[in-house]
């Protein structure tokens, strides 16, 4: 479970609701009498023995707030009570009901709401009569439909998850359902809106007395101390600011254990502060000057950190010539959309990115002085979820045409002109209606067409692909990865493709580079990976784990299968698949060595675990180098 | 040679969503099934109703025309009087390892859940959810931790448990690998072939990946907008696909082995089969 983080308004209003809660037990013994005692002179003002003066019965208005507070608090606490165990279940129970009754139940919550709770509880309150126990149903039943649908919101948002579908298909009946699964993962929030709803409730119970509908004499709350307060104001005003101060300082305590509880039920919170406080410097390797002179894209060992200095790329070099597709390779978490990223200058918030070197041929990416115009013109960027990279609100035509019309001063006709030519030449039928068109009007694989049209409209050098077509299906996919390679070929694009697909990688790219827990471990040709020729250890598991389209004994061309397809309805014994133990080591824990040596099948003792393997003809592993040249 | 009866069958299913004029049918006229003890895979692209099918034989979709099936039993009339001995009996592991858990409740009470689903009393049930935990491969000490605890695979193991835990007849596995890593996605598909052999598993297999489907599956049904176009055995299939639809599906993959060679199964482009309703996707809607 999560921890609760304590904040300054959370203890703060803790401490002051408990001394207040403390008060309501102990003032009516201690004060009791002198609260009720008559004498003195009617509505004195205050003075060494009546702190807030007497009231018009020469009663003593200190002691009388102050015994009022138990009265005042029960009965909020009741009210409270009511109207989150009424709302509450009323907004569950929906859930776990059939469609007919979660039907009436929330056009029913709907009703309620549309009546202010204040009006609810006067009508309330006029029908069952005066007095504490009415003024609680009324606040109570009042501030229920409130309570209704805010957990009809919450509730509906989990009992829409599939862990609740899951149960339902397990038989768990309706009310356990509500107990286990709806309940304690909407109780966070609820207990935020419990407080703020105790701060409603108080104003709400004193407005009642106040206005005299409340609690009647010889009870008193605060609501009717001010309301007897009210009479003298203008005499003898510290009469009224006594019960004021008290529903003041109690509403606005309650309010803060919302804010503080808030705060420290949110789990993003708090990383913030300690981010900011310490800043290590990340190193950076010196030059290795891999790269030959007229790479298009060169990256030097690069370095992507947290602001906590834990590298989550570490030490990436790698190039792009110009006409070439480079492709990137890894499972999650390897690094390679943050290394893409870093070329394209769009890294999230808080990561940095350090390098030897990072250019797009004479242009350095690392600077912070970088022209704008030249990132927007020279590199185009195609992401992978198409619907959420247009804006839904604005037309196809005018997001093509963003970067021509502000950095390149293109304007009004041409600017159109050259996005119906851009969406024709992505194979966009239709492209001068499509242009007029939303975003939402267009399938998902002609969004991701339009998506590469924007990026190739300025002319890129480099066109950055961040799982182009993971979104997409697998018709629709070849289709796209054919108008990637025929407009790199066409256009000499240079494209950074990266994907986790490492068939796909093995279709589109030319030469590839292979990624694992924030490191390149190996860098072969596409042919070579195409063919198996794989090196390192974790490329060879990756190839393996992969599940393939035709056996071994039917790609060979001879028709194999009448021998062995007979067996079709008996259960077949499949070869299981390669499967990589263990798990890749987290960022922060990456070890000394070489980072797939716990989990590599030809580690060497003593060398692996200690020593990172240096890049050596192309493949970064100690046991591949030893092979090649036996020490 | 003849073939067992089909232990799930779907007959002629019809799905619709909404009422009246903007009804809109998402099945259309469905017929399937799986023979016990073997694994069928459902495979189709996007909008193709593949899940819509898996919902549906669990119940929740409901059916508007046709019969679903279970050891001869019809489940469709059967809905609303006893359903949740039916639903127990077919149980469903869906894609998302992070929202099919609750976050709240440990492993061991979710397996217990599904042991007993009134009272999930976890150390009652202790040495079941044991067991069960360790047909997934994971150790034991698991029931006492929280999902979050656990990486995605290690997650969808524990579904595979939980749904397991309930002994159904037929399990419904929609998609449960497409949210994993490679290397992981393959420890779900080996754990399945296990299963499979051990507890002779009836299951349906949903997915859009072809490959994996051809790894799992003992007969395959290729879905395109709502209905059935081919359905086989895996092999046949995979290596004679006869609907044009299918044909374009295995030419799409990209994949490092030779494509069927030429002669036993054309090798066809996009634009040399301009399949209708397919055609119609990349149009402007």
């Amino acid at each position: 479970m999560r921890r609760v983080r304590w904040n300054a308004p959370l203890v703060v209003a803790l401490t002051g609701l408990g001394l207040i809660a403390l008060l309501g037990i102990v003032a009516p013994f201690l004060w009791e009498e002198r609260a009720t005692t008559l004498g003195g002179s009617a509505r004195a003002h205050p003075s060494g023995a009546h702190w807030l003066g007497t009231d018009a019965l020469g009663r003593d208005v200190l002691a009388r707030t102050l015994v009022a507070t138990r009265l005042t608090l029960e009965m909020t606490l009741a009210a409270t009570a009511l109207a989150a165990v009424a709302g509450s279940l009323l907004g569950t129970v929906v859930w776990v009901s059939g469609r007919r009754v979660r039907e009436f139940g929330l056009r029913l919550i709907d009703v309620m709401i549309s009546y202010p709770a204040l009006i609810l509880a006067l009508v309330i309150a006029t029908v069952l009569g005066t007095g504490p126990t009415a003024s609680v149903l009324a606040i109570g039943l009042g501030g229920a439909p409130a309570f209704a649908r805010l957990t009809a919101n919450m509730a509906a948002s989990v009992a829409q998850r599939d862990f609740v579908t899951q149960a339902r298909l397990m038989g768990v009946p309706p009310s356990r359902l509500l107990a286990r699964h709806l309940l304690p993962n909407i109780s966070g929030p609820l207990l935020v809106l419990l407080s703020v709803a105790f701060a409603n409730v108080l104003v709400a119970l004193s407005g009642l007395s106040f206005l005299g509908v409340g609690v009647q004499s010889p009870d008193y709350d605060w609501g009717a101390l001010l309301n007897s307060g009210l009479e003298a104001l203008y005499t003898n005003p510290a009469e009224a600011i006594g019960p004021a101060v008290a529903i003041t300082v109690t509403g606005v305590l309650a309010g803060f254990v919302g804010d503080g509880l808030a705060t420290a039920l949110d789990p993003r919170t708090g990383g913030a502060k300690a981010r900011a406080r310490r800043r290590p410097a990340v190193e950076v390797s010196a030059r290795s000057h891999r790269a030959p002179a007229d790479a298009l894209v060169t990256v030097d060992n690069l370095v992507v950190a947290l602001p906590d200095g834990t590298r989550l790329v570490d030490d990436v070099s790698l190039h792009v010539m110009p006409g070439e597709i480079l492709g990137l390779v890894g499972e999650s978490g390897s690094g390679k959309s943050l290394t893409a990223m870093s070329v394209a200058r769009l890294l999230p918030e808080g990561l940095s990115a350090h390098a030897a070197e990072l250019a797009l041929d004479d242009l350095d990416l690392t600077g912070s002085a970088i022209d704008p115009r030249r990132l927007a013109t020279e590199i185009g960027i195609v992401f992978q979820d198409p619907s959420a990279s247009f804006n839904p609100a604005l037309k196809v035509g005018g997001q093509l045409t963003e970067t021509l019309r502000v950095h390149q001063g293109v304007r009004g006709g041409e600017a159109r002109g050259r996005a119906v030519e851009a969406l024709e030449q992505v194979r966009i039928e239709n492209p001068a209606r499509v242009v007029k068109q939303y975003p939402h009007e267009l399938s998902g694989g002609m969004r991701q067409r339009a998506m590469i049209a924007a990026a190739i409209l300025p002319g890129p050098r480099l066109i950055v692909a961040d799982e182009p077509t993971t979104a997409l299906d697998v018709t629709v996919q070849a289709e796209v990865l054919d108008l990637l390679k025929d407009i790199n070929s066409t256009r000499g694009t240079s494209m950074l493709f990266i994907s986790h697909d490492i068939g796909v990688i093995g279709t589109v790219c030319h030469r590839v580079v292979v990624m694992y827990a924030g490191r390149v471990v190996e860098e072969l040709s596409a042919a070579d990976l195409r063919a198996g020729r794989a090196r390192h250890p974790y490329t060879k598991a990756l190839l393996a784990a992969s599940p393939r389209l035709q056996d071994a004994d039917t790609d060979t061309g001879t028709d194999t299968a009448t021998a062995t397809g007979a067996g079709t309805d008996a259960v077949v014994e499949r070869a299981p698949l390669a499967t990589i133990p263990g798990r890749p080591p987290a960022p922060a824990d990456r070890p000394a060595g070489c980072a797939f040596a716990d989990r590599c099948p030809v580690v060497l003792d003593g060398l692996c675990g200690t020593e990172r393997p240096p890049m050596a003809d192309s493949v970064a592993c100690h046991a591949v180098r030893q092979e090649v040249q036996p020490a | 040679m003849t073939t067992p009866p089909y232990k799930l069958a779907v007959e002629d299913l019809t799905v619709a969503f909404g009422h009246g004029r903007r009804a809109r049918t998402v099945l259309h006229g469905v017929s399937t099934g799986v023979r016990a003890g073997q694994t069928l895979g459902l495979v189709g692209e996007s909008g193709s109703g593949k899940s819509t099918i898996a919902k549906a034989i669990v119940g929740i979709h409901p059916v508007r025309t046709g019969r679903i099936t279970l050891g001869g039993e019809d489940l469709t009339g059967l809905r609303g009087r006893e359903p949740v001995a039916v639903r127990r009996r077919i149980q469903l592991v869906s894609q998302d390892p992070y929202a099919s858990l609750n976050p709240r409740m440990t492993v061991g009470e979710a397996i217990a859940e599904a042991v007993d689903p009134v009272r999930a009393d976890a150390r009652k049930h202790a040495a079941t959810v044991g067991r069960w935990l360790e047909t997934v491969a994971l150790d034991g000490s698991a029931a006492a931790r929280y999902p979050h605890e656990f990486s995605g695979g290690q997650r969808q193991r524990i579904a595979v448990a939980r749904a397991l835990a309930v002994e159904p007849e037929v399990v419904i596995a929609d998609e449960i690998t497409s949210a994993l890593d490679a290397s992981v996605q393959a420890e779900v598909l080996n754990l399945l072939e296990e299963l499979r052999r051990s507890l002779a598993l009836t299951m349906v297999f949903i997915s859009h990946d072809l490959a994996v489907v051809r790894h799992v599956s003992d007969e395959v049904a290729v879905l395109c907008q709502g209905e059935i176009v081919e359905q086989g055995p895996v092999r046949d299939v995979y290596r004679a696909p006869r609907h044009p639809y299918t044909r374009r599906l295995l030419a799409s993959v990209p994949a490092f082995e030779q494509k069927p060679t030429p002669g036993k199964t054309p090798e066809t482009t996009p634009e040399t089969t301009p399949e209708k309703a397919l055609g119609m996707k990349e149009s402007a809607a």
